[in-house]
């Protein structure tokens, strides 16, 4: 018998406690491993699926789908060029108007507004984050495209019109809004993970600047929006993959006409359109491949935006942030 | 010259002339009746004493008692503190700092301010130099250059750094960071230097860099220095003024404090028993 008679007790039951809390670990450890493998598994697979059901249009019309800018079913000739156009010249409108605006929002919520405003304001553009795409649409068609083909395109034709972008025949319906209204739309998601990324800034950096003399301008510039550089482009590209993809309310208001025209009164058609809008009516084999290499075309273009953004982002924190972190 | 110490209770209009005449050490910063709430917390209460001009003041005390509060009274850094009130007079030179049509802007130039942990923007280290210039138009082109190396020189980081003014200043060590905030305040030639505890963030080794830095800056500027370090107080300053629970309880020469203090609670907190 031991010395210690409650080593001698308790050395029965300690390796049992152990290996039972062992047992608990691994298994939680793969049980989590298993939800976090999932994701990447959901991924490959309607990677997969996107791709085996396109092989039909991929087969038929190869390389030529991307530069294509027939879609045609009737004669079953389909390109995807004037969606690709759509989609990327929509949310290039919608980023360089809402852009500006969310970080103006952002600024004024986290550095200027008076503490009473800061979290009922706030508290509202995150709600506007949550306003169903469909309802935006409604709105945009009913209240802002009127108003754009009655004061917003005249204006700029009259002020801008020397550009080939604002000429035309003014519908109100068309490219730019579908650009405006995807602005509207991805505002609240810019400016409220912006104001979230700018309020991490520490105090320490602000008061530096005030130290030296600056003002609340040269404040903001140098130490608040510098330091959340990486995050605020973050939050640009969060709203842009929401501008890709966002689909009804843009089908509402863009006008669904499978054309590349430079003037932005003109309508125009997105990828996640064409699939919404047609997918029910594609009844032969080839229609709906060319659909599906649609949404496979979506999809890579957003995966390269992400990576892209995520690379921009490593480069930028590497050059500023030093080494170590 | 007659120890300005010792006659802290003089009227600061019956010491001018005595100034002038040189007979007295010259004063840079005159604290009267200086009263700072926070909401309704009153943190510091009616101070009044003076500040040598090109000597370097400690402040020191147990936390809690008003020292941060009172150096950030001394460029207005408390302003940007909403809840902040501030009742009394600070004169830079004769000229009250909250009085009408004081330049905030202008002021914090004049006293620049180094803080606890350091504090570089995420910019080259040359962009961390320059803010100050730039923001106040001071130099441009090479003249840039020149005065963006002097302000390095003068805080001994010039040799450290030379090669790679355009790296990020956040992948210098802790203690160069700390002198590159001293050089950035230093470049837009402040008249006084306010230290806030500028080595509590730092090892002994950066520390003793950072100690001798701020010993040679008090022969060309009026430097201030928070510090609940009383070593540190004692090793680096020629007066020392002692905050207690938002009054001053005593000031005078570093050496008079340490050796001979005239307060009973200043002896006690040297010798260690509270604090």
């Amino acid at each position: 018998m031991s010395m210690f008679p409650h080593t001698f007790l308790f050395g029965k039951i300690k390796p049992k406690r152990a290996r039972k809390s062992l047992i608990g670990d691994s298994v939680f450890k793969n049980l989590t491993a298993i939800f976090a493998l999932s994701v990447l598994v959901l991924a490959l697979a309607i990677f997969y699926e996107l791709y085996s059901r396109s092989q039909l249009s991929i087969n038929e019309f190869g390389l030529d789908f991307l530069t294509g800018v027939e879609w045609d079913p009737v004669d079953q000739i389909f390109g995807a060029l004037p969606f690709i156009y759509g989609t990327v010249t929509s949310s290039i409108i919608a980023l360089i108007i809402a852009v500006p605006i969310s970080l103006g929002i952002a600024t004024y919520l986290s550095e200027l507004a008076p503490k009473r405003l800061r979290s009922p304001l706030s508290f509202m553009v995150e709600l506007l984050a949550a306003v169903p795409s469909v309802v935006y649409g409604l709105w945009g068609l009913f209240v802002m495209v009127p108003w754009i083909r009655d004061v917003l395109q005249p204006f700029l034709e009259s002020t801008l019109g020397f550009l080939p972008f604002f000429q035309g025949p003014k519908f109100g319906i068309g490219m730019l809004s579908g650009g405006v209204i995807l602005a509207i739309m991805i505002i609240p998601t810019i400016s409220a993970v912006s104001r979230e990324v700018m309020l991490a800034v520490p105090d320490t950096q602000r008061e530096a600047a005030f130290a030296l003399g600056a003002t609340r301008w040269e404040t903001i510039k140098t130490a608040v929006l510098r330091y959340a550089a990486t995050g605020i482009f973050g939050a640009i590209m969060l709203g842009l993959g929401r501008a890709l993809g966002e689909t009804m309310a843009v089908i509402m208001v863009i006008g669904n006409r499978p054309q590349i025209s430079l003037s932005f009164f003109e309508p125009a058609y997105t990828m996640s359109g064409v699939i919404a809008s047609e997918y029910i009516e594609a009844t032969q084999d080839l229609y709906l491949s060319s659909l599906i290499e649609i949404g496979l075309l979506l999809f890579i273009v957003t995966l390269m935006m992400n990576i892209i953004a995520r690379l921009l982002v490593w480069r930028t924190m590497r050059k500023f942030r030093g080494a170590k972190e | 010259m007659i120890d300005r110490a010792s006659l802290y209770d003089m009227k600061i209009e019956d010491l001018q002339p005595l100034e002038e005449a040189g007979v007295v050490e010259k004063e840079k910063i005159r604290i009267r009746g200086l009263n700072v709430w926070f909401s309704k917390k009153q943190v510091l209460q009616d101070l009044n004493f003076g500040i040598m001009n090109n000597s370097i003041t400690a402040i020191m005390g147990p936390s809690g008692c008003g020292k941060t509060t009172f150096i950030r009274a001394l460029n207005r850094m408390n302003d940007l503190i909403d809840t902040c009130r501030t009742k009394g007079e600070v004169l830079l030179d004769g000229v009250n700092i909250y009085g009408n049509g004081v330049d905030v802007f202008e002021l914090r130039k004049r006293v620049g301010m180094v803080f606890q942990k350091p504090n570089p923007f995420p910019k080259s280290i040359f962009e961390n130099v320059a803010f100050g210039l730039r923001v106040h138009n001071m130099a441009n082109g090479q003249r840039l250059k020149e005065e963006v190396e002097q302000a390095l020189r003068e805080a001994v980081l010039w040799d450290e750094v030379k090669d790679r003014l355009n790296e990020s200043a956040l992948r210098l060590s802790g203690g160069q960071q700390q002198r590159l905030c001293i050089a950035r305040a230093l470049a837009v030639k402040p008249e006084v230097i306010l230290f806030d505890e500028p080595c509590s963030a730092l090892d002994p080794t950066a520390t003793a860099k950072v100690e001798d830095l701020i010993r040679r800056l008090g022969e060309n500027y009026t430097v201030v220095i928070v510090t609940h370090n009383m070593q540190q107080a004692a090793r680096v300053s020629d007066m020392t003024a002692f905050l207690y629970l938002g009054k001053l309880v005593e000031y005078g020469s570093t050496r008079d404090i340490f050796t001979n203090p005239r307060n009973e609670l200043t002896e006690k907190y040297i010798t260690g028993r509270f604090g």
